[in-house]
């Protein structure tokens, strides 16, 4: 039976406002509020297509960060028969390194035929993690993926490439694959399902140990950035600001 | 390790990528820093023709049947021997479908560091935009060879044009494949070429459903353009790929690009920044496209689009 695992993390949520830690090379991580990868979620969501259409199991594993159990429980409920947790300290930031490791490690005791990873991360600075974990277990990776199917030992995948055009590759089992994005959007559970699963299932905890972050950055700085030439901010309430705009269409002639 | 710096050019079909452009600017501003020679490294078959145009000051040329197409594992394999045997200061790559599928095996491979989405070199330092495009981090070179990837904005592939520059053949060993190329899918075609539009009207995740996609629709017919999207929209189903603009969709160039409910990530904005008028609503005063755009309105969309519509009809 094929055995599907799939690694995510928590990022940043783009729509609060990021600050930079008092050491100035970090992000501060005190009001930060961390949710799914987008990219992990459609790796998910890939994964499940993949056991729904031709069988397998999915197991989803990630990192003991804070929030994290609602987020596999949620992968639960869409789907995954095994949730795992890897402790160790991911509480005051990681590089990918380090995680990409961690994960590895764990990997050997759950022997999966394809690992399914967001090809990206948005905090994403030390490379993404897919990459690193292919490496760290002697498989080949493949990223910018929007499409799989599994065909006797192989994975047949489409990998997306500038304007739409797609080149299909096949891929020697095991692999890691970095989805860009699945072959549906991300479906939805209801949270009484999510509750459902917090009752019937548990999270299984793996030791990652100490975790390792060489080949990681040195980051100097950090900050925010410093826009040579900003927008004109047009200034009013709606209707003012209406009436602005159409002054600006006729200005470039598009009215 | 030497000085020199080396820039894996990307070309696809028989067409160098401009990001190739990018990276040599790039890499010459990063050269004159560590004292070292600019290298492109080209890698393909029968692809030599390719290094005419490449401003570096010599082209690394490794010919081999398995690299007449990108794959990961064979440019994986033909780099890392490279890289280990030469060892330069720092190699760049596109943060694109290529590049990012080598750089990242070969930093876990070589154990060298990688620096992600570097935009820009400045007083030799790797400036990286992250965390889509809200925050910027700094990264000095590390003591071994250290591989960055990198996204446009920061130089214009002119800059990296030149040449034709010194082409030696480097040898390369490629052995054992676990990917290989069945072929690559054109396209579907589109009902509207977005390129080819004055006018854009492009909505992002902010436009919340479906169903108000009518709503820019509108607006678009009132100004004789049309509609395209960020990724999260094409995603989601809502339009098709063809309507997508940015690293993964089309480089447009309207004369009025209109951006609704989109934040402005890189991904985004490589697709965008070229364009003559851009115009940014968004409810976040910190969205990063009001850094890109020419004008800025921070509301809420939908209480905007309707007074909208009525001054342009008003007005016509
Ligand atoms: C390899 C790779 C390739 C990619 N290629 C592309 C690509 O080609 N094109 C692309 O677009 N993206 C691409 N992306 C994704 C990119 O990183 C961003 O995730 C994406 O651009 C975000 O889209 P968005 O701005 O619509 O959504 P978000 O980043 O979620 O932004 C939504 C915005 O809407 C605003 N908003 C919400 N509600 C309202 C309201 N009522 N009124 C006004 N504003 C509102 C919010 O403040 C926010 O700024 C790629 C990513 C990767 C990893």
């Amino acid at each position: 039976m094929t055995h599907i695992l799939v690694p995510v993390k928590l990022v940043p949520d783009l729509v609060e406002e990021l600050q930079i830690a008092g050491s100035g090379n970090a992000l501060d991580m005190t009001w930060l509020r961390l949710i799914i990868s987008e990219f992990d979620d459609h790796a998910i969501e890939q994964a499940i297509i993949l056991k729904e259409r031709s069988g397998g199991e999915v197991t989803v594993i990630a990192p003991d960060q804070e929030g994290m159990d609602d987020v596999l429980f949620t992968a639960a409920a869409k789907g995954a028969d095994r949730i795992t947790k890897l402790s160790g300290d991911f509480g005051e930031g990681f590089n990918n390194h380090a995680l990409a490791r961690a994960f590895a490690s764990a990997v050997e005791g759950l022997a999966p035929d394809l690992i399914l990873t967001g090809v990206q991360g948005n905090n994403d600075l030390d490379g993404s993690v897919g990459p690193c974990l292919a490496e760290y277990l002697g498989m080949a990776y493949v990223g910018y993926v929007a499409g799989v199917s599994l065909e006797g030992g192989k994975a047949v995948i489409k990998k997306e490439y500038p304007g739409g055009l797609i080149a299909e590759m096949e891929v020697a089992l095991p692999a890691v694959l970095g989805i860009q994005a699945a072959e549906q959007p991300p479906r939805y559970v209801a949270v009484s399902k999510v509750r459902q699963m917090m009752k019937e299932t548990s999270i299984v905890e793996i030791d990652a140990g100490d975790l390792d972050p060489s080949g990681g950055l040195d980051v100097s700085r950090m900050y925010l950035p410093e826009a040579a030439e900003r927008a004109e901010m047009l200034q009013g309430n709606e209707k003012e600001v209406a009436a602005r705009l159409v002054e600006i269409f006729k200005e470039i002639g598009v009215i | 390790m030497n000085n020199d710096i080396y820039v894996v050019i990307e070309h696809l079909r028989g067409q160098v990528a401009d990001i190739s452009y990018i990276m040599l600017a790039a890499g010459r501003d990063l050269a004159r820093e560590t004292g070292g020679k600019l290298a492109a490294v080209l890698l393909g078959q029968n692809a030599q023709a390719l290094a005419e145009n490449l401003a570096a000051d010599q082209v690394l040329y490794g010919e081999n049947a398995a690299l007449a197409e990108f794959t990961s594992d064979a440019y994986q394999q033909a780099l890392a021997g490279l890289i280990s045997e030469n060892q330069p200061r720092a190699a760049f790559f596109g943060s694109t479908t290529i590049g990012t599928d080598v750089a990242g095996t070969l930093s876990a491979r070589l154990n060298i560091p990688l620096v992600s989405s570097c935009s820009k070199i400045s007083d030799g330092m790797i400036v990286s935009q992250i965390c889509g495009g809200k925050i910027m981090a700094e990264t000095k070179l590390a003591d071994t060879t250290t591989l960055i990837t990198m996204i446009p904005g920061g130089y214009k592939p002119e800059q990296g044009r030149g040449g034709p520059p010194e082409v030696k053949p480097v040898p390369v060993s490629v052995a054992d494949l676990k990917v290989a190329l069945n072929q690559y899918i054109e396209p579907e075609v589109a009902d509207v070429d977005i390129t080819k539009e004055k006018v854009l009207i492009s909505i992002g995740r902010g436009i919340q459903t479906a169903d108000n996609i009518e709503l820019a629709q509108a607006l678009a017919d009132l100004l004789g353009g049309a509609v395209s999207a960020s990724r999260p929209v094409v995603d989601q189903g809502w339009l098709p790929t063809s309507r997508m603009v940015g690293k993964s969709g089309q480089r447009v160039k309207p004369k009025l690009y209109l951006a609704l409910g989109i934040s402005g990530a890189p991904e985004h904005v490589e697709g965008m920044a070229d364009a003559e008028n851009i115009i940014a609503i968004n409810i976040d005063p910190g969205a990063p496209l009001f850094d890109v755009a020419k004008y800025g309105v921070n509301v809420d969309l939908f209480d905007l689009i309707d007074p909208l519509i009525e001054a342009i009809e008003a007005a016509k």
